[in-house]
């Protein structure tokens, strides 16, 4: 029985990890007439964002600029940035399709994906930007031998992005048939393309413009459509609520907990993994290095709560809004299934996901809906082009300038590596996107957050926090717990026997997601091993903590803002 | 001459910094655990609480005490992270200002 229920909420939490694609691919998104209206808006959004490259490559020269945009971008800007990262395309379609579906569950993910941000800014933060330059290794490698640890973290980063990317590309072709009626392997290759322009002409100044523009965009859109929904029930909550209920199959089930979560244990591990993965995800981290100060750090997560708890507020009413609006309305429905008898609900066309872009044709016409999708469009290409950009920072300051180069790696050189790896990471990435098309790699977003949690999170935080941590400890540590949740996620139902097809109940590990093990591992190995660690090494390692605690602290000696 | 990293830690402004930084810090990281945990735990043994969170938030309404403490969550993480960023921009950059003054 609990074993049934371990099942359920494994699947579950497959969806959750990114619950837009996982329906986008496994419902064989079908081709969609070909929307003029959103490839137009689109279109415009692309110029837009090309124009703002060409003015970020003539401010792009030195290494500062690339990696964090010379630390110019102010807390309120770099919070707009960061909510932009997290407000995917999974998180809006994803959400307001799964409100869509089983109402309140919708919001138990809302949540999750929340909390961390206060823990960012409590905990990580101002330290991070006080030791920081450009990549998250550099805080972690603070005062320990260089390369060890930096090959540890590139290895962290590169796998989170990895996953994420294959993701968010295989997620971007299927939308795209979707929504535009596209083929998918242009899809893939247009994303690829304009992500590639992206970064390498623009580095981090025109990623964290087109991340700003896009997230004033969807925040706009998801706020009309959120203020229509009520409108229509002069606004009164209760009574969109009570439309709802009547309409909706489930009634009343759509006001309380469903089935998705039921075994505390995995509820509590994938929490774990939605909690700390935020934190330790490279792309993210790498944001708090583009503002001046600890100040402008602290003050940017405090934007960047506010506009995601909103973002996840909309999304509940929009939720709400579909069931009402667009589950009642045959125009957005497969007349066949309800011929078959299925609920408008199970009837939507291309899938839950389409619930929220069919809202807006609800509320706002053809044009309106062309918009969204193009905003959803956009959100992809703006994820990607972050995710890009934090994979190649790791190549080239990481691997390349200080463990190839042992730092002396002249900047220029820097750059240059920099821009290749981008090109070869926007290829792969456009490979793998099509390679994967068939394939439900929804778990994939749910592996990078377990990793993040169980390899960068803990590895970057008792190096802020531990004096007594050393080399061997943090490289033992990091490694384990990258193994450990690698070996978690292949090994659970989810990917054991929901992709890879093997019997039901054969999965080693009937738990949904790793973290709350991978994380224990993690935590235990770098205090273990850094316990046991008698080396001349360790002993220079506990010995740096003083000066990097002082600068942590105060910033005394921490990379400013570079000129303008 | 600049102080050097002990110099700096012995000053008594540089210990007052980091504890209060570290317990108003940690409070909060506690807090936010708590209640984000305790509404999971909520969801995860709802149906031993006899539905606790389907409960009508009032006689005859539709809206639920789930809703409300969900939307609760959200509202908490917000407002966590605005006493937080009030208390740091009032109090810790100026005891900073003053460390890293006295440091030179």
């Amino acid at each position: 029985m609990t074993r049934i229920k371990t099942l359920v909420s494994g699947a579950a939490l497959a969806a959750l990890a990114s619950p837009a694609f996982a329906d986008a691919i496994a419902g064989g998104a079908q081709k969609q007439a070909t929307n003029w209206s959103a490839i137009i808006m689109f279109g415009i959004f692309v110029v837009l964002t090309l124009g703002i490259t060409y003015w970020a490559a003539k401010r792009t020269r030195s290494a500062a600029q690339f990696y964090t945009a010379g630390g110019g971008i102010t807390g309120f800007q770099n919070g707009l940035a960061i909510a932009g990262d997290y407000m995917s395309a999974a998180s809006f379609l994803g959400i307001s399709g799964l409100v869509y579906l089983s109402g309140f569950d919708g919001l138990i993910y809302s949540v999750g994906w929340l909390v961390g941000w206060p823990i960012v800014t409590f905990l990580i933060a101002e330290p991070l930007r006080n030791l920081g330059k450009f990549t998250f290794a550099d805080v972690a490698s603070f005062r320990f031998k260089q390369a060890p640890i930096r090959v540890m973290a590139a290895c962290g980063t590169l796998v989170t992005v990895a996953f994420y990317l294959i993701a968010q590309m295989v997620g971007a072709g299927s939308l795209i048939k979707l929504l535009f009626g596209l083929d998918y392997a242009y899809a893939v290759v247009i994303v690829g393309v304009l992500m590639i322009v992206y970064v390498t002409f623009g580095g981090m100044v025109a990623t964290t413009w087109v991340q700003i523009i896009k997230a004033c965009l969807l925040l706009a859109g998801a706020t009309f459509m959120a203020i229509m929904v009520l409108a229509t029930f002069g606004f009164s909550p209760e009574a969109l609520f009570a439309k709802a209920v009547e309409v909706h199959p489930k009634h009343l089930a759509i006001m309380q907990p469903g089935t998705l979560i039921n075994s505390p244990l995995s509820a509590i591990s994938l929490g774990l993994a939605l909690m700390f993965g935020t934190a330790g995800l490279p792309h993210i981290l790498m944001r708090f290095f583009t503002v001046a100060d600890a100040k402008a750090a602290r003050k940017s997560v405090f934007y960047a709560t506010g506009f995601i708890g909103y973002f996840y507020i909309l999304t509940f009413i929009i939720g709400f809004g579909a069931i009402v609006l667009v589950s009642t309305n045959p125009e957005f429905l497969n007349a066949d299934l309800i011929a078959k008898g299925k609920s408008g609900i199970e009837a939507i066309k291309g899938g839950n996901n389409m619930a929220a872009i069919d809202l807006a044709g609800a509320v706002g016409g053809n044009i309106f809906l062309g918009f969204i999708s193009a905003v959803a469009f956009a959100t992809i290409l703006a994820v990607v082009s972050g995710l890009t950009l934090a994979g190649a920072s790791a190549i080239s300051h990481d691997l390349y300038a200080t463990v190839i180069k042992r730092g002396q790696a002249n900047e220029q050189d820097e750059i240059r590596v920099s821009k290749i790896a981008t090109i070869v990471l926007g290829v792969i990435a456009v490979v793998l996107g099509i390679v994967f098309e068939k394939q439900n790699v929804a778990f994939m977003v749910g592996l990078a957050f377990s990793i993040a949690a169980s390899c960068n999170f803990p590895v970057l935080l008792m190096s802020m926090m531990w004096r007594g941590m050393t080399t061997r400890g943090a490289v033992y540590g990091g490694f384990l717990g990258l193994m450990s949740a690698l070996v978690g996620v292949i090994f659970s139902p989810a990917v054991w026997e929901a992709t890879l097809g093997n019997p039901k109940g054969s999965a080693l590990f009937q738990i949904s997601n790793p973290a709350l093990f991978s994380m224990s591992i993690a935590f235990l190995g770098i205090y273990i091993v850094s316990k046991l660690d008698r080396s001349k090494r360790a002993q220079r390692d506990r010995e740096g903590f003083d000066a990097q605690y002082v600068r942590s602290q105060t910033g005394i000696g921490a990379s400013g803002a570079s000129a303008h | 001459m600049a102080a050097s990293a002990i110099d700096i830690e012995r000053n008594p402004k540089f210990q007052q910094l980091v504890a209060a930084r570290k317990s108003l810090g940690w409070t909060l990281s506690i807090v936010m655990l708590a209640i984000y945990f305790g509404f999971i735990l909520l969801v995860a043994f709802n149906k031993d609480l006899g539905n606790f969170l389907g409960w009508p938030l009032y006689s005859g309404a539709v809206a639920t005490v789930g809703i409300v403490i969900g939307l609760f969550v959200i509202v908490s993480a917000f407002v966590l992270t605005g006493i937080y960023v009030v208390k740091a921009n009032k109090r810790y950059d100026e005891l900073t200002r003053q460390i890293v003054e006295e440091s030179r």
